[in-house]
């Protein structure tokens, strides 16, 4: 069901954990399944993520592209973290089943919580 | 993955049983007439049916006649469920709305099946829920009868938490209310999980209907059988050639039938292991609850079928907690939502007051005939690594 790319974020997350001193951080749960992710950001000074961490309750799709998105972002301007959409996640992981493009939306909508928590608190 | 292998779904398929197989073989090519045809070919075929046909009945203690042979479970309970609301019968005694009762936590082909006659306008229904052990009371079956009740279904032991019904109380209760009230209730019971461990005896339960399914107790998949006991208006879904007493048409699946025969009559020898099955099942449950923290058993410890377990895991999703043990060679089911085709928690789970979470961390272990104490610790030996990295994804071990 899973591309290699998925099995290899699901086995081996990146970015995974939580900062403890981080600037912003984006939590979301999926009321049709149940999934629950939650972003950590550090934010830089120029408004780079220097840092940026996942945690999520979640079966391998959502854990993989929590994993992805995290490396997608990290090092990026806010900005160009904003413009992360669901189809990036979902082609730098290759493919994802119908049935799971959720979880990849769900993963862009965790990132531009944080990013917005930032934006509020500035 | 050259790893050992450890399957610990039977409760979701089982393997055909190799005296089984051997049983069906000469049905494929030796004995492959059709068995209505009315020529040697059709009665060698159609003597492989009669003797599966006693094999059932015999198991059931119930008479040939009354033993409907169909595609499977799926097919059965459809059978019962749309046979009783359109049967003309029924439908000039009850009224155009007969009651139907069924409880919470029956199969999904049962509840899709009663909420379709129900969105046509054929029928009403009751729900019977149950305890938080996944157990019907009989009082509250007692309550929601009404004059145009028609039919009660209730599941004798579930597939997903294997909790045990009180079917002959319940048989026993309208057995009762029949002798006094005017329309009688016609009370049947999906036994699929139940066949291998429990007494299905037909006069025993009181049931007017019961449904069996071979792919569940080591026989072939497509196949399963109806008891339908003498004088139920039960109305046929299936039109064609006649065939089964004009209940069921379409050519007989003559080698699953010989299958499902031949499985059935093999149930009483090999209940004599159910005991060790119960011993190895406990085993599990007591090595996971004791070395996984916030980890619970779903359902009734005791009114439970013997081989399965039914834990959730607190921070870990089941999915996930399931493609870790597959990759670690290890098979079985989840009650979470991710891994549903409608992405719903599972039913029965809710309906004995599990929260969603409780559900979405669900795993269903079901042992079964080959299951060794070697297979069972190293489970045990292995689930604690897994639902210890999936918490620390999950962030619930901080």
């Amino acid at each position: 069901m899973y591309s290699k790319e998925v099995m290899d974020h699901f086995q081996d997350p990146k970015n995974m954990g939580f900062i403890s001193d981080h600037t912003a951080v984006g939590e979301i749960g999926n009321p049709a399944c149940g999934d629950m992710m939650t972003i950590y950001l550090k934010i830089s000074d120029d408004e780079v993520i220097e840092d940026i961490s996942f945690e999520t309750l979640g079966c391998v799709a959502a854990i993989a592209t929590s994993s992805m998105i995290t490396e997608l972002a990290k090092g990026k301007t806010l900005k160009e973290a904003e413009a992360i959409e669901f189809e990036d996640v979902k082609k730098a992981l290759g493919t994802l089943p119908p049935i799971k493009v959720h979880c990849a939306h769900l993963s862009v909508e965790a990132l531009r919580k944080a990013i917005n928590k930032y934006k509020e608190t500035k | 993955m050259n790893q050992k292998k450890v399957y610990m779904d039977y409760a979701a398929t089982t393997p055909v049983d190799q005296d089984v197989l051997q049983d069906m073989l000469p049905y494929f090519s030796e004995h492959f007439g059709n068995s209505s045809s009315i020529h040697s070919f059709g009665e060698d075929a159609q003597k492989g049916v009669s003797e599966a046909r006693q094999q059932v009945s015999d198991f059931l203690g119930s008479s040939p006649t009354e033993i409907i042979f169909t595609s499977g479970a799926t097919e059965g309970n459809n059978m019962v469920i749309k046979g009783i609301a359109v049967s003309k019968k029924i439908r000039e005694e009850y009224g155009n709305k007969p009651h139907i009762i069924i409880s919470e936590i029956e199969h999904s082909c049962v509840i899709e099946s009663v909420k379709r006659i129900v969105k046509d306008g054929l029928a009403e229904v009751s729900f019977i829920p149950v305890d938080k052990n996944g157990i019907v009371s009989i009082e509250t079956i007692k309550n929601l009868i009404r004059p145009e009740t028609a039919l009660i279904s209730v599941m004798y032991a579930n597939n997903e938490v294997g909790t045990i019904q009180p079917i002959a109380e319940i048989g026993a209760l309208v057995t009762e209310l029949n002798t006094v009230k005017k329309k009688k209730i016609f009370f049947h019971t999906d036994a699929a999980q139940a066949i291998n461990y429990l007494d299905c005896n037909v006069g025993n339960l009181g049931v007017d209907m019961l449904t069996i399914s071979a792919h569940k107790i080591y026989g072939p998949k497509g196949v399963g059988a109806l008891y339908i006991k003498k004088g139920t208006p039960l109305a046929r879904l299936i039109d064609g050639g006649g065939q089964e007493l004009k209940l069921r048409a379409g050519t007989l699946n003559v080698t699953g039938i010989v299958g499902l025969g031949s499985a059935i009559s093999k149930i009483k020898e090999h209940a004599v292991k159910n005991e060790d099955v119960k011993k190895l099942r406990n085993k599990l449950i007591d090595g996971i609850l004791s070395s996984i923290s916030r980890s619970s058993l779903n359902g009734d410890k005791e009114y439970r079928l013997p081989n399965n377990a039914n834990i959730s895991f607190e921070g870990a999703e089941g999915e996930a907690i399931l493609i870790m043990l597959n990759q670690q060679g290890v098979s079985v089911s989840t009650g979470s939502a991710c891994a549903a085709e409608n992405l719903t928690p599972s039913h029965v789970l809710k309906a004995m007051g599990i929260t969603d979470f409780g559900a979405h961390s669900s795993i269903r272990f079901s042992l079964g005939r080959q299951t060794t104490t070697e297979e069972v610790n190293y489970v045990v030996s292995i689930m604690p690594g897994i639902i210890e990295k999936l918490r620390k994804v999950s962030g619930s071990l901080r």
